[in-house]
Order: C-alpha cells, then sequence, then structure tokens
C-alpha cells in the first residue's frame, strides 16, 4: 500500500474557531477514502487542508503536519502550485470557467505548460474527457461554454479538468450533492474507474454512496476523527457509538 | 395662508377619524382571525377623510383665480375697464395686488376701484373652499368609519394605497427629467430652426464672442468643442483612470491583506468625496503649469497652460475611485468557486485574475468605465477651471482645449440677451450632452445587468 498524503495532529482554525482537532489520517492509492460526519463537522476543511486553500481564506490557520510522498506540505521546498497541480479537486457545485469546454480542460495542462504545440493539447483534452464519458457527449461541440451543459455534466468536465494534468490525489467534496441519482451513478463509476490509479478522497453525506464507493471511512464529529477504518467494518460493526447513531440515521 | 391652516386642520381630522376607526375596529378584533389589524382600518378611514378633501383643495386652488376675476368683472365698477387686452390685465393685477396688500405708490384709480371687490371676492372664495373641504373630509371619513366592519379588507386597501404613493414618488424623478428633457429639445428646437443641424454638429469654427446677427452658423460649429471633451473626458480621463483603477481594485480584491484592505478601500472612497472645485484648482495651479513645462521641454512650442493633457490628468485621477470602486464590485460579484477552481488546478493568484477573474468581471468592468465616461464628459467644474475658453481642434494634448461644459457656462454667462442665437446655443450643446450621456449610461446598464444575469 502507497500512503500519498499523510497528515499527522492537524488542527485548522478559523479565527479562534477550531474546525479541525488533531486528526490523524492517510489517504493511499488503493483505497478510495470517504470522509462522513454531520454538518460542520470540518470535512471541507480537511480537504482544503490538504492541498492548501485554507491559505485563500483570510484569518484561517492550520497547526499540525501533512506530508504528500514524504515531504512537508508546509516546507521551504514544497511550492503551493506544485502542491495544487500534484493534488486535484472538485467542489462541491460544478464550478466550470465560463470559458468554451476545451478551454476549460485546457486550462491547466496550459497553466502548467504541460503540452507542446496544439496537436498535444487536443489528445490531453480528448483523453481527460473520454475517462470522464464526457467525450462523445461533447466532442462536436467543443467551442461551446462549459456553463451550458447540464449539470451532471458539468461536474465531469470539472473532473476531466482535474485530470487534465495528472494529479497523484483527487479530493472530492461532495461531488454528486447538486445531481439527480443518473448523473450520480455515472460519477460513481467513473470514481471505480479512477481509483487504484489515484489516491481519491471523497467527502459525502451520502451513507449508500461512501458504502458504493470506497474501501476506507472516516467519520468525524465537531472536528474530531472519531473513527477512521474500512468501510466494512465501520459500516457493519462501528465502534464508537456515535458512529452507528450517524450512519443508522439516529443522529441528532 | 389659509391654505396651510387648512391644511393643519385636515391632518387634524385625519388622525380623530384614525382614532374613531381604529377603537372601533378594536371591537371586533376577535371576531375575525388574521382580519386586518385595527391600526390598517384607522389609516383607511383617515385616508379616505384626506385625500378626496385633498383633491378638492387642489382643483379648487387652480380654479379660484379665475372664479375670483369673473366675480370683480361682475360688479358695476368693472364696467369702466378697457376691453380686453394688456391695458386691462394690467388694471386688473393691479387691483389684485392691492387687494392683498402688495399696493404700489403709482396705481389707476381704477383699480384702486376695483380692489375692495377683489378682497371680498378672494375673501369669499376662501370661505367656500374651507367649508366644501372639510365637509368632503368629514362626510368621506364619516362614510368610511361607517363601513368598517369585520370582513372590510382594509389590509389590501392599505397595501394598494402604499403601492400608489411610492409609484408616484418615483414618478417625481421620472417626470422632472422629461420636464428638463422637454425644455432642452424646445429651446434646441428654436436654436436649430435658425442654424442647420449639420451646420452645429460639424461645423469647425467655433468662437460664439464674434457672433453676426444674419449668420450665426458661421461661429456655431462646435465639432471642436466635442473632440475636446472626447479627448480630455473619454481618452486622456480614461487612459488615467482605467489602468490605475483596475490595477487597485485587482489589489484591493486579490492580494491585499485585510487589514490593508480595511485601510485603502475608505481612503480611495475619500478621494471620491474631494470637491470637484478642489481638483479644479489643483489643476489650474499645479499641474496645468507643470504639464506646459512639460510640453515646452520636449520642444513643443504651442505647449498651452491650458492643455488637455493637464485637464484630462486631474479628471482622470478624479474617476479613479469611481472606476476602481466598479472593479472591485465586478470582481468580488465573481463566484468564489471560479478563482478556488483555479488556485486548486495550481494556477497563481496572478494567473487566476488575469485568465479567470478578469474575463469573468469584463461585462461589468466595461459598463463602469462607460459610466466613468458619461462623468467625465459631463464633468464642469475642473475644465472651467483647467480646461481653454479657446476652441481649437488639435490632438496634441499638450495644446489647448475646451469641452462642451465649458463653453456652455461660457455662453450662458455673458450678458446676452435670452434668446439670441448664442444662448440658444447652449441649449443645443446641452441637448447632445444629455443625449450622449443617456446613451452610455444605457449602454452601461445593459452590460452590467448581463454581468449579473451571468454572474448570478
Ligand atoms: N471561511 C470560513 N470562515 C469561518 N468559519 C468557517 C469557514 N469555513 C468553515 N468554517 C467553520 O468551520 C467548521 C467546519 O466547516 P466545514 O465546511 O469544514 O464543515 P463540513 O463538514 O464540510 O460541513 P458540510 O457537511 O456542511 O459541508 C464549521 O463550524 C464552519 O462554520
Ligand atoms: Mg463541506
Amino acid at each position: 500500500m502507497t500512503v500519498k498524503i499523510a497528515a499527522r495532529h492537524v488542527s485548522a482554525f478559523y479565527g479562534d474557531v477550531r474546525a479541525l482537532d488533531d486528526v490523524s489520517i492517510d489517504i493511499d492509492t488503493d483505497h478510495v477514502t470517504a470522509l462522513i460526519g454531520p454538518s460542520g463537522c470540518g470535512k471541507s476543511t480537511l480537504l482544503r487542508t490538504l492541498n492548501r486553500l485554507t491559505d485563500t481564506v483570510p484569518g484561517a490557520r492550520v497547526e499540525g503536519d501533512i506530508r504528500l510522498d514524504g515531504r512537508d506540505i508546509h516546507g521551504r521546498d514544497m511550492d503551493v502550485v506544485e502542491l495544487r497541480a500534484r493534488v486535484g479537486m472538485v467542489f462541491q457545485k460544478p464550478n466550470p470557467f465560463p470559458k468554451s469546454i476545451y478551454e476549460n480542460v485546457a486550462y491547466g495542462p496550459r497553466i502548467h505548460g504541460l503540452a507542446r504545440g496544439r496537436g498535444e493539447l487536443d489528445a490531453v483534452v480528448e483523453t481527460s474527457l473520454r475517462r470522464t464519458g464526457l467525450w462523445d457527449e461533447v466532442k462536436d461541440r467543443l467551442s461551446d461554454r462549459g456553463t451550458a451543459l447540464s449539470g451532471g455534466q458539468q461536474q465531469r468536465l470539472c473532473i476531466a479538468r482535474a485530470l487534465a494534468i495528472e494529479p497523484e490525489v483527487i479530493l472530492m467534496d461532495e461531488p454528486c450533492s447538486a445531481l439527480d441519482p443518473i448523473a450520480t451513478a455515472r460519477i460513481e463509476e467513473l470514481i471505480g474507474a479512477l481509483s487504484g490509479r489515484y489516491a481519491i478522497a471523497i467527502v459525502t453525506h451520502n451513507m449508500q454512496q461512501a458504502a458504493r464507493v470506497s474501501q476506507r471511512t472516516a467519520f468525524f464529529h465537531l472536528g474530531r476523527l472519531v473513527e477512521y477504518g474500512d468501510t466494512s467494518d465501520i459500516f457493519t460493526n462501528p465502534r464508537a457509538e456515535r458512529t452507528k447513531d450517524y450512519i443508522t440515521g439516529r443522529y441528532g | 395662508m389659509a391654505g396651510i391652516t387648512l391644511l393643519v386642520l385636515l391632518i387634524g381630522l385625519a388622525s380623530i377619524f384614525w382614532q374613531l376607526a381604529r377603537a372601533r375596529a378594536v371591537q371586533f378584533r376577535r371576531a375575525v382571525r388574521f382580519g386586518s389589524l385595527p391600526a390598517q382600518h384607522g389609516w383607511t378611514v383617515a385616508l379616505w377623510a384626506v385625500l378626496p378633501a385633498l383633491a378638492l383643495l387642489v382643483v379648487w386652488q387652480i380654479a379660484a383665480p379665475a372664479l375670483v376675476t369673473d366675480a370683480v368683472l361682475r360688479t358695476p365698477a368693472a364696467a369702466d375697464l378697457p376691453p380686453p387686452g394688456f391695458a386691462r390685465a394690467t388694471l386688473l393685477s393691479q387691483a389684485r395686488a392691492l387687494a392683498t396688500g402688495h399696493g404700489a405708490e403709482s396705481v389707476e384709480p381704477l383699480s384702486r376701484r376695483l380692489a375692495p371687490a377683489y378682497a371680498a371676492a378672494t375673501r369669499r372664495s376662501h370661505w367656500i373652499a374651507t367649508v366644501a373641504v372639510l365637509a368632503l373630509a368629514i362626510g368621506a371619513g364619516a362614510a368610511a368609519l361607517a363601513r368598517v366592519r369585520a370582513g372590510t379588507p382594509a389590509r389590501t386597501r392599505v397595501e394598494r394605497l402604499v403601492t400608489a404613493l411610492l409609484f408616484a414618488a418615483s414618478l417625481v424623478a421620472i417626470l422632472t427629467t422629461a420636464g428638463i428633457l422637454f425644455s432642452l429639445v424646445w429651446e434646441s428646437g428654436r436654436f436649430f430652426a435658425t442654424v442647420p443641424a449639420q451646420r452645429f454638429l460639424f461645423g469647425t469654427h467655433w468662437s460664439p464672442q464674434s457672433i453676426v446677427d444674419d449668420a450665426p452658423g458661421d461661429v456655431l460649429g462646435a465639432l471642436p468643442l466635442f473632440w475636446g471633451t472626447f479627448f480630455i473626458g473619454a481618452v486622456i480621463a480614461m487612459a488615467v483612470a482605467v489602468p490605475l483603477g483596475l490595477l487597485s481594485a485587482i489589489y484591493l480584491s486579490q492580494y491585499a491583506a485585510g487589514s490593508t484592505r480595511r485601510l485603502l478601500k475608505p481612503a480611495l472612497e475619500v478621494l471620491a468625496g474631494v470637491p470637484t472645485v478642489v481638483y479644479g484648482y489643483f489643476g489650474a495651479l499645479t499641474v496645468a503649469p507643470a504639464v506646459r513645462r512639460l510640453g515646452m521641454a520636449l520642444g513643443m512650442a504651442d505647449a498651452s497652460s491650458e492643455s488637455a493633457m493637464a485637464a484630462g490628468l486631474v479628471m482622470g485621477v478624479m474617476i479613479l475611485p469611481f472606476v476602481s470602486s466598479i472593479a472591485d464590485d465586478s470582481l468580488i460579484a465573481v463566484p468564489v468557486e471560479l478563482g478556488e477552481a483555479s488556485l486548486a488546478l495550481g494556477a497563481t493568484t496572478s494567473e487566476t485574475v488575469r485568465q479567470v477573474l478578469l474575463p469573468a468581471a469584463l461585462p461589468g468592468v466595461a459598463g463602469g468605465v462607460l459610466l466613468a465616461i458619461s462623468r467625465a464628459v459631463g464633468e464642469t467644474m475642473i475644465v472651467v477651471m483647467v480646461a481653454s475658453a479657446v476652441a481649437t481642434l488639435s490632438v496634441n494634448p499638450f495644446a489647448s482645449a475646451t469641452t462642451v461644459t465649458r463653453q456652455i457656462i461660457d455662453l450662458l454667462t455673458g450678458e446676452a440677451t435670452f434668446d439670441s442665437p448664442k444662448t440658444l446655443a447652449a441649449f443645443a450643446l446641452g441637448l447632445t450632452l444629455f443625449v450622449v450621456t443617456l446613451a452610455l449610461n444605457i449602454a452601461a446598464l445593459a452590460l452590467v445587468r448581463r454581468h449579473r444575469v451571468r454572474g448570478g
């Protein structure tokens, strides 16, 4: 098993509010890790500490040690651009740029100078769109605006956009919460296909989804990591009383 | 005077009716759940008492002078009046003045004889008005009071009335604008009757001082003014305000730490509060001479101390906070998720600004620039103090230049009579300015609105 991201004793603060309290967790390539827990327990905050998107929030502060392939992500030799290029993110609300479908996917490769010439860029765009199953749906209208797609297509476009720079980790923050069941099923299928190649962490409020897509599950409560283990164990045999209450829907 | 007493009386009546209706409504308060509130019944009845009475009062105020004059003409003394015409009107107005106590010394004897009749008729008219208005108020109020029942939809009535009042309030501004526009168009029409429009719009010679009566169009070619206005307001001022405003907005919205932003943003906004006359003398005393020296140093013999450059620079600084604030708003209105999406792909802040935020904010920014141009073009004080009075047509920013607003001031501050082509030209200039500004504002609003639709 290859641990991609190792977070140790991570705490996060927004001003004086503590959003994460001493969280230690591993994200690895062989498993999809699901993060579950009641609203406001710090799931999004944890994801955002992993690619240092917390840096953009005024007043936010992160403590503890986070390593990507053993390298401290806050260290001097780790540039935030490199970190974010290697750790991709998919957001809760589909957020394609108000540009063409093509330009949305080409955005990352262009910024990082990954493709030499138009031909290579075209190839990257096509591969990324194919991997999200969007290619056949949009190949004839690559110059249409990304925002003109349906919600599910937009979310797959956002995933394709993230895949286009070949990240090593993909963080997904409730990627299906704005989608209907069919679009959700497609994304779940996609996550299954991507796992193994990428280290994936997915936040979800949908217990069935967590059970379907993940092999490891972490349950958070009030900023603390309450329980972390194999998904099958957590759902069939939770150790903590609070976990049990939450996954059985008895959480008050 | 009588009018004010009457108004006070009406308000008193209204408050009495308000109390009565409320008291009445309180009695059956429990009868209907969620029925109208007693106060709402109070308002309905009070308004019934006041509004028809007020309407009557207004009608009376309009009709009264004619009725009074009629009454006076029916008195025996009026038999000696000359036939309708100027003399008769003068006599009558003197009599009216006497009756209201504004008598002058040299009054015609006939007017003096008519004055008492005037006074009596006026007094009678006041009495009738007072009695009629109060009677109507009491009658209508009482009728409304009698209609107060459990089921009376007072709530909807009050709402409808509030709507009507608000509508009337918003109508005031619109009607005023329409009135101004009408007078502009009217006076301009008279101007264009003597000077052909294409002469005025495209003529290149402007020197209203040397106007000759039989061919005013020869010296009223306003093209140099339009050019000067455009050059100063839309080119030089924007060359200063747009880049600086945009860059400061980018810094403030994307880079500045919270504390810096809290300090800098109000500071910029204070700049917007500096009276333009202060910018004006700063421009006239400091910027204009400096620009002239610069022009001389660059070897320009015609470098003027009333240059387009000086006026444009000062105006640009004046407009800068406006542009910056609109650009800041537009950038902040771009959904946070777009910026985050770009950052999460490993883009730097400047790449994110250039490739995602600015394009998304562009319609808003462009709208803001159009609004800024429309402001600069209409700005008067700075150009009165810094720009030239002489109209020249030159693309050299160091040469002297004038603007439409500056020339309007000059045209209207002369001793010329109100009807001369010279003063009427001011209206034509004003109309042109109005039309251009209006078009700019409409375009800007359309852009900003489209931005909102897409952003939200
Ligand atoms: N930008 C912010 N400023 C201040 N406090 C914040 C900010 N973002 C999150 N918080 C606070 O941090 C805590 C954790 O928030 P977070 O968004 O991580 O929760 P979450 O588990 O993702 O919840 P949800 O399931 O509703 O998305 C909450 O108490 C929240 O109010
Ligand atoms: Mg969240």
